[in-house]
């Protein structure tokens, strides 16, 4: 087993903590709000708003689920095109009404169904890109868990993107990428180790800005929220036009 | 074997098998000069996929490349199997990267063109493509111009890893900046469009075009297939589905493509 790997597994791991425990332990308050108001609710996604601090925030989440039914029901965390269309609608929402977005990501990728591909999943992966990185309010993103390619990133292009110590966040899970490299998926930790996927490759790789101690007790939920709330007023603090130039600057970097 | 069957066995292995083709779509064969300049099935017209260099030819009157300097990044070269496959599809297309960009004219309407070209890599998005097509959209904001993009690709390239998705972001805040001066961005998907492109720049479009029977989707079939444990139906994923679900403007037969587009781009 490699280190890699095993940072995939910690990544996965039903130890790992629930997003509806972690957007509790964060808020003071929160409220979900349900459906993308065009067609339907993804239970995938888990969107609302809160309060961090007493500052109103809108959080939108992709999360796995906390048993085999609820997994059942969220495809195991793979959002299809109604759950980033909600995303979407919140996140707009929150712009209109100049709240901070924090989005928390645990996915394996978006569903790949027959309906969701009907339905326009890529289409709407596309929408959450463009029209996210746009969005002129505090934007910070943090993969929780798994980060798993175009699903993940739909909901990771703000102002920061910040990792879990136990997360992952690659173009394609490492089975599928020792499949389709080398039509063999029993060297998915070699692969592990090649795609540069664990959080300290990606913070060197400036793909992340940070990386989150696992939240796991009340004292380090206590230290990420204080981290949310401390980021949250540096970006506050800009003006608009240099919060976009920033952002601008952050994507344009990759080259 | 008699002499005669030798004879004609000998003649047959002349024959060069690109002579005839079978269309994938209908599944009907034919002699190769039956598909015309537009290298069109005749029965059911789909589009056979065209390099970046043919399709350039049949999209306008004038084409100068840019940015032929971007190749990619030194750091990914290590990889020696991914350096050889980089090399090899120079070779075959005589270009540096999946996509040719430059700035293209019909009559004298003058717009910025990406072509990808599917003999590249699987016209896979890597940081370089994306670079390219970042600077196109980037010089036709300052120049005022339209941008008419040919996607056909198999998504974000694997070799070059979380970099290659990092160009969704690219790409798409570009298109963005682009559209924010009012200007007109035709995105036409081509077979195939697949992945990591379709979920973004492809689906940016003011106006998404494609051609007949093209294959669009975000999710591979095998991946589908495995996930829900049934096979799809055939018009899965074809641009006329697409088009019936409300995600493409038209689907333009190709030998119209470049009259179409003239129209567009003299409306915009
Ligand atoms: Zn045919």
């Amino acid at each position: 087993m490699t280190k890699a790997y095993d940072r995939v597994l910690a990544a996965r791991s039903a130890d790992k903590i629930s997003i509806q425990n972690l957007v509790a332990g964060i808020t003071e308050d929160f409220m979900e709000l349900h459906g993308d108001h065009a067609y339907g609710d993804d239970p995938a996604v888990y969107a609302g708003i809160g309060t961090i601090g007493g500052e109103p925030v809108t959080i939108t989440s992709i999360q796995k689920g906390n048993n085999t039914d609820e997994n059942i029901k969220r495809h195991f965390g793979s959002a299809e095109p109604d759950g980033y269309r909600k995303a979407l609608r919140l996140m707009k929402q929150a712009e209109k009404f100049n709240r901070p977005i924090i989005n928390l990501i645990n996915t394996p990728g978006a569903y790949p169904g027959v309906d969701a591909e009907y339905k326009g999943q890529g289409y709407m992966i596309a929408q959450s890109i463009i029209q996210g990185l746009k969005l002129s309010v505090p934007y910070i993103s943090v993969i929780v868990g798994e980060g798993g390619s175009g699903g993940a990133l739909a909901l990771a292009v703000g102002d920061t993107v910040w990792a879990f110590e136990n997360s992952v966040y690659s173009i394609l899970s490492p089975e599928g990428y020792a499949t389709i490299l080398w039509k063999d998926s029993s060297k998915a930790a070699d692969a592990a180790e090649q795609m540069q996927l664990t959080p300290k490759d990606l913070l060197s790789n400036e793909i992340i800005d940070k990386i989150v101690p696992e939240v796991n007790d009340s004292e380090s939920m206590q230290n990420f929220k204080n981290a949310l709330i401390d980021k949250i007023n540096e970006l506050k603090k800009l003006p608009k036009e240099e919060l976009l130039a920033k952002r601008h600057a952050r994507y344009r970097k990759f080259n | 074997m008699s002499k005669n069957k030798e004879d004609l066995q000998a003649l047959m292995d002349q024959i060069p098998d690109n002579l005839f083709v079978k269309c994938p779509i209908c599944k009907e064969n034919f002699y190769n000069k039956k598909l015309g300049i537009y290298k069109v099935c005749p029965n059911c017209g789909f589009g056979f996929r065209l390099g970046a260099d043919e399709r350039i030819k049949l999209t306008c009157d004038k084409f100068k490349p840019i940015d032929e300097d971007v190749v990619a990044p030194e750091r990914f070269l290590n990889d020696k199997k991914y350096a050889g496959k980089l090399e090899k599809s120079k070779k075959v297309t005589n270009l540096n990267e999946s996509v040719q960009t430059g700035i293209a004219k019909i009559g004298d309407q003058e717009f910025g063109l990406g072509v990808m070209d599917w003999r590249f890599i699987m016209g896979s998005l890597g940081t370089a493509t994306g670079e390219k097509l970042a600077r196109l959209f980037e010089k036709c904001t300052k120049k005022g111009l339209p941008v008419v993009v040919f996607s056909c690709s198999g998504g974000a390239r694997m070799q070059e890893g979380i970099h290659s998705l990092m160009q969704m972001a690219k790409v798409s805040q570009a298109v963005s900046d682009h559209a924010a001066k009012g200007l007109l961005y035709i995105s036409v998907l081509t077979d195939p469009t697949t992945g990591g492109v379709t979920a973004s720049y492809a689906m940016e479009g003011d106006i998404n075009l494609s051609e007949p029977h093209t294959l669009i989707g975000f999710a591979g079939r095998r991946v589908i297939e495995k996930t829900i444990q049934q096979r799809p139906p055939k018009d899965f994923q074809r641009a006329e589905t697409l088009l019936k679900n409300g995600f493409l403007d038209a689907i333009i037969k190709r030998s119209d493509m470049k009259s179409v587009l003239a129209k567009l781009l003299a409306w915009n």
